[in-house]
């Protein structure tokens, strides 16, 4: 039997990715308020600490931008106001699902590009092969192969 | 292109791949650039720690100056404290931002280590640093004549820091 604490250990562990550093406890006029706060510190990234978002970061200016993102959603902004108030401060560094503008257009595209690129690349080798299977060999050429063929299965165990 | 050509293509999409990737090994990913850099400095409307005089950004018209955030509670702050002190001997204007400090303590820090601000500004919960786009101190900005950021240097400010990359540009913003 597996011993209790391996149990309790592996569903630490699957369950690690789920953890908040959030400690501030708040409370929320509606649960919609709730859920945007929610969804705007998931997307949000801490500046200090590089790959963690505000939900997760326990560095003092993530909880100071949580604060700040909660007092602007009391404020009466808007989800995209939010954001856009918090990237003229912190840059577009801070967004963990960059806009759409001039320097982030390549960064967009790539995937779709790169997926242009391969559908090119194997319609390309797949016409190739289609192309040299079509060739039939000529008459010489089969008694050439014949004769290799018939050369080698005698030498074969040689 | 012929066919010998060809077969160099992939040589060339890998060095390529791998120079862009070499270049990326050696840029600090913790370094950003401000938000702020060719914009106007936020208005600045603070406190200042010695009381009764609240600094005027207007009065620093006409020069680069540079405001440097710090703490009493940050321990870089203190290595680039001389460092500091240095500057202002040299006569580069200091403005300091008292980021998320208690006064007392920051009055006490600077009798004893010396102060080599124009002025010290108390932005005791932060607030001001957020609209900076401050997220860890030491932070070091230069503002130019025209109240204009131009430069942000994140961590301490040290000789070679000052030498290599704020001095050509507080040279080159210094006038109006």
């Amino acid at each position: 039997m597996i011993p209790v604490r391996w149990v309790l250990l592996v569903a630490a562990l699957l369950l690690a990715g789920g953890v908040r550093a959030e400690v501030e406890v708040r409370s929320f006029d509606s649960a919609a308020e709730h859920a945007r706060y929610r969804a705007l510190i998931e997307e949000l990234r801490c500046p200090q600490c590089q790959n963690q978002n505000l939900a997760a970061s326990d560095a003092p200016i993530a909880r100071d931008l949580r604060a700040e993102v909660l007092r602007l959603l009391r404020d009466g902004r808007s989800d995209d106001e939010i954001l856009d108030h918090l990237v003229a401060r912190y840059g577009e560094f801070v967004r963990y699902r960059p806009g759409w503008q001039p320097a982030t257009y390549l960064l967009w595209l790539a995937p779709g590009l790169l997926l242009l690129v391969a559908a090119a690349v194997l319609a390309w080798v797949l016409r190739r092969q289609r192309s040299v299977a079509a060739v039939a060999p000529t008459p010489e050429q089969r008694a050439e192969l014949a004769r290799l063929l018939g050369r080698n299965q005698g030498n074969g165990d040689g | 292109m012929g066919a010998r050509l060809k077969l160099f293509v992939p040589l060339i999409l890998f060095l390529v791949l791998a120079g862009l990737l070499y270049l990326g090994l050696g840029r600090d990913p913790k370094e950003l650039p401000s938000a702020l850099i060719d914009r106007p400095l936020p208005p600045l409307r603070l406190a200042a720690l010695d009381q009764g005089r609240v600094m005027d950004a207007a009065e620093l018209r006409g020069q680069a100056w540079l405001l440097n955030v710090w703490g009493t509670w940050c321990v870089a702050c203190r290595d680039e404290h001389p460092y500091l002190l240095e500057l202002a001997r040299q006569g580069v204007t200091l403005v300091g931002l008292d980021y998320k400090d208690d006064p007392g303590r920051a009055r006490d820090w600077l009798q004893r280590l010396g102060n080599p601000y124009r002025s010290v500004l108390i932005d005791a919960d932060g607030r001001f640093g957020l609209e900076l786009g401050v997220y860890g101190a030491p932070e070091t900005y230069l503002i130019d004549a025209e109240g204009i950021v131009r430069y942000r240097h994140v961590g301490v400010l040290d000789a070679a820091v000052w030498r290599e990359r704020i001095e050509p540009l507080y040279r080159r913003w210094a006038q109006p």
